[in-house]
């Protein structure tokens, strides 16, 4: 205003600025406060209580499902094992209380005989006759009777039995008889243990470690103790257990009173594991913990059945499982899932998964409807009756059913679960979109009719120009509005599905999925960790969503003025 | 008057063919269909046909051979005439499985809706009137969280604590274990007694958006000029408020009312299902999953009809409420 063209003299100029600059001086305080309508709607939304704490909420539920993932040490499929005990049946121990009889190779000695045999041994007798034929008694050692006819040895009888590891082949009957003999002899002898055998802790445990690989010392041992007795020519050695050895230290036969037999046929009882056993049914340990060759730690129960009169003998076992169900702890701060996979990170991931797809449906359902709206409301006559009546039928058609009816589609066709969620999310956003349509559509029809409309027309602008550039901008807050209440209400739909199990598939989370273990009444009861906290994550989501959507929408309306 | 009506009922008929033939469609698709299962179990009785067999005669006698097009055709001329069909699923005529289950649903859905509009038109007056006080902000708040509440959700919260954790309720079902045992009366008690927690569920997911919407419209009503008048003429406010705005606010409600009627004919579909509760909601839920399609095809009909007329009506009700409203 400085320099005027129209030549007026520059000093009244500058009066009349100064007289300009009294009355309406721009000064800071005296400058009248105007918000950008865009500050006057924030100013509006942050004054609503329950919108802030929405937006609280959402922001909150957003770092914990898109941050919390990254954060996280666990992946999402990630399974987590726990090791439990195990008891199987390993052996059965049997103490031979009745003499047995066993007769030599070409003898015959029958049930009958037997029972003369019993007769005439607790009789006291020296021989006894069966059907002509005197047979002697003779006790070499304190508990080995044996028969003789004819000077023959036909049979003996010992509450000792003779068994071979697997694989040998049986020993003679003259072996039998003088390992026996030594083994009962020594036996009846000997009152303190021998120096090598295991010893019984305190509590009742029998610790022994395999030493297999000495057996040559073993034998020289027993040698230097005295315990060797001859047979078919040969020199054995035996130990306290029963154990018997030939010359070079390799056992050939177990001696005792008991019989060991393995629960499963293919399992070998080492010699040493046996002697332990032994030695904690004479002590009346129940536990017994074996260290093999090796270095394998093996642990064994021992009870007692009585009616059957077995020593059980059961191996413990540790075996790696899915932590299934695992309560809260410090390494799964809720516990794990059904498939032992962590329940925070899932939670995380399922909350990805449930605000992504929401955001997706609500995108295309709000491009198809303003695209759709737009066109219905700014062209009108035939164009629109077809859309609306289109916007109709979407209407009339039963969402859920649809859904459902298109779920168990899905589930038939066995759908790889990425391409499921795909369509799901397609479906849902194309079944939603008529909404949407018809509100952009009555927006329209009512701005169309306003004069900037007609002034768009009257400087030229291009129809898509109007369309996109003046139209659309001014349906925006109705339809911030309505997307927003819409994000809460996908989310809960695709929760519903997913907790049908016709959503969301494992191995992907959703907070529906997740709440459908409740399905099995033992985990609605047993672990609330499960689902409790998936359920408030999703409600805390939506009402987030509902929150903000309501507050906005109070905030662009004008009318609702605080 | 009664041309709109005519016009009205011409386009429903016509968006009713349209909404039918998609529903058949997307049966017709479904690709594990009922038919192949049974054929499948057909096929494995010792001495049975081959599997293609079974299902090429089962598709004849379902009449599932034909195109889409044509076995539409064939669907609506039965359907025209009266004949529904039997249902697949529960081996009796689709409208015998319909009466033994609408029943309950009705009375379900009826209850939820008196309580829910008992409850919640009051509070959302309360709310209105009171804008911006506490109760305002907690009335708001519970509803949002109403409507916010997953349906199995807050099932499963009931189900724990009254019928877990009290042993009030079952878990499951209409009818008790020994309800063959009890007389009439008993018998009455007991169905009641289940029904307890299903309506309780279904009042609580649909209070909050009435609430909502009576509180909106009410508020709406209140900023009217016609309320100023009233209060500058000095009209005491009670009678301010239940004369002149709680009337107006009437109107749009009525609209409400309208668009809930087809839920109380087609049942809670995913309450029912929590509960067991065997209605239409969780009878037509097992229809749909087997791929039942006489069932579907009459229930999902049947909901389109019931939306479309309910649709009609509120239109007509509201021009006979509201004077305002003229029909063109």
């Amino acid at each position: 205003m400085s320099d005027s063209k129209n030549g007026m003299p520059a000093e009244k100029n500058d009066q009349v600025e100064k007289n300009d600059d009294q009355q309406y001086s721009l000064n800071d305080d005296r400058r009248v406060k105007v918000l950008s309508p865009g500050a006057l709607i924030a100013k509006r939304f942050f004054r609503n209580r329950l919108a802030v704490v929405g937006l609280v909420i959402l922001v909150v539920m957003f770092l914990f499902s898109f941050l919390g993932g990254v954060i996280s040490p666990y992946g999402q499929d990630e399974t987590f094992s726990t090791t439990t005990q195990l008891n199987t049946q390993y052996a059965g121990i049997t103490e031979t209380t009745t003499r047995r009889y066993t007769a030599a190779p070409d003898a015959e000695f029958g049930a009958l005989v037997q029972a003369n045999a019993n007769t005439a041994i607790n009789e006291g007798a020296a021989s006894f006759e069966r059907d002509g034929v005197t047979y002697t008694i003779e006790q070499p050692a304190p508990d080995l009777y044996t028969f003789s006819t004819g000077g023959a040895t036909v049979a003996y009888a010992s509450t000792y039995v003779v068994s071979v590891p697997a694989g040998m082949t049986a020993p003679s009957f003259d072996f039998q008889i003088a390992a026996i003999t030594a083994i009962s002899a020594a036996n009846a002898t000997e009152d303190a243990p021998a120096e090598d055998a295991p010893e019984v802790t305190e509590d009742g445990t029998v610790v022994v470690e395999s030493d297999e690989g000495d057996a040559a010392d073993e034998a020289a041992e027993a040698e230097a103790a005295g315990n060797t007795f001859a047979a078919d020519g040969a020199s054995y050695t035996f130990d306290e257990s029963g154990n018997v050895m030939d010359g070079s230290g390799a056992t050939v036969a177990m001696v005792s009173p008991f019989v060991i037999s393995a629960s499963d046929g293919n399992t070998v009882i080492p010699d040493d594991l046996r002697e332990a056993l032994l030695t904690a049914i004479d002590a009346d340990a129940s536990e017994v913990v074996y260290t093999d060759e090796a270095g394998a730690e093996h642990s064994y129960s021992i009870d007692y059945d009585a009616y059957s009169k077995v020593y059980n003998v059961t191996e413990t076992t540790e075996n790696m499982v899915y932590d299934r169900y695992a309560s809260p702890s410090l390494e799964h701060w809720l516990g794990t899932d059904g498939n032992g996979m962590d329940m925070l990170t899932r939670l995380m991931y399922g909350g990805r998964v449930s605000l992504i797809i929401g955001f997706i449906v609500v995108f295309i359902a709000a491009g198809l409807g303003v695209i759709m709206g737009g066109i219905s409301g700014y062209f009108g006559g035939w164009v629109d009756n077809l859309i609306m009546r289109i916007v109709d039928i979407f209407y009339c058609l039963p969402s859920m059913p649809i859904i459902i009816i298109l779920g168990s589609a899905m589930d038939a066709m066995r759908l790889d679960p990425w391409i499921r969620m795909i369509y799901l999310m397609l479906i849902l956003g194309f079944l939603s979109w008529p909404g949407i349509a018809r509100l952009v559509r009555g927006q329209i029809l009512s701005l169309r009719e306003q004069e900037f409309m007609l002034a768009t027309e009257a400087t030229g602008i291009t129809v898509p120009h109007r369309i996109i550039r003046h139209l659309i901008p001014n349906v925006m807050p109705q339809l911030i509005v309505s997307c927003t209440m819409s994000l809460g209400s996908t989310i809960i739909t695709e929760a519903t599905l997913s907790f049908l199990g016709l959503g969301v598939k494992f191995p992907f989370a959703s907070w529906g999925n997740i709440i459908s273990d409740v399905n099995n009444a033992f985990v609605m009861t047993n672990y609330w960790f499960i689902w409790i906290p998936a359920g408030i994550c999703l409600l805390l989501a939506v009402l987030g969503f509902n929150f903000v959507g309501d507050g906005l929408r109070d905030a662009f309306d004008p009318k609702m003025n605080r | 008057m009664r041309t709109y009506i005519a016009k009205r009922i011409g386009i429903s008929v016509i968006i009713l063919f349209c909404v039918t033939f998609i529903i058949y469609g997307l049966m017709r698709a479904l690709p594990s269909s009922y038919v192949e299962t049974m054929a499948m179990q057909l096929s494995q009785a010792p001495g049975a046909k081959p599997y293609e067999e079974w299902l090429a005669q089962l598709n004849a006698q379902y009449g599932l051979d034909l195109p889409v097009p044509i076995g539409y055709v064939t669907w609506l001329g039965d359907f025209l005439t009266g004949n529904f069909g039997d249902s697949w699923k529960f081996n009796v005529p689709v409208l015998t499985e319909f009466y033994n289950t609408i029943g309950i649903s009705f009375a379900m859905g009826g209850l939820a809706f008196v309580f829910s509009t008992a409850i919640a038109v009051p509070l959302g007056i309360f709310a209105a009137t009171h804008q911006y006080s506490k109760g305002d902000y907690i009335i708001s708040a519970v509803a949002l969280a109403g409507i916010s509440l997953p349906t199995f959700f807050f099932a499963t919260l009931l189900k724990l604590v009254f019928s877990v954790g009290l042993g009030w309720f079952d878990l499951y079902g209409l009818m008790g274990r020994d309800f063959a045992q009890l007389d009439a009366v008993g018998q009455a008690l007991d169905m009641v007694n289940h029904m307890v927690m299903p309506v309780v569920t279904l009042t609580v997911i649909q209070i909050g958006s009435l609430m909502r919407y009576t509180r909106t419209n009410m508020l709406e009503v209140l900023n009217a000029d016609y309320i100023r008048t009233a209060r500058t003429k000095g009209l005491p406010e009670h009678k301010v408020i239940y004369k002149h705005a709680f009337r107006n606010t009437l109107i749009p409600l009525v609209t409400v009312i309208g668009g809930s009627l087809p839920g109380l004919f087609s049942g809670a579909l995913i309450t029912e299902t929590l509960f067991m509760i065997p209605g239409t909601g969780y009878t037509s839920y097992q229809a749909m999953t087997a791929g039942d399609i006489p069932y579907t095809m009459f229930f999902l009909t049947f909901i389109a009809v019931i939306t479309l007329l309910s649709n009609l009506l509120t239109d007509i009700l509201y021009a006979v409420v509201d004077p305002r409203v003229r029909i063109s």
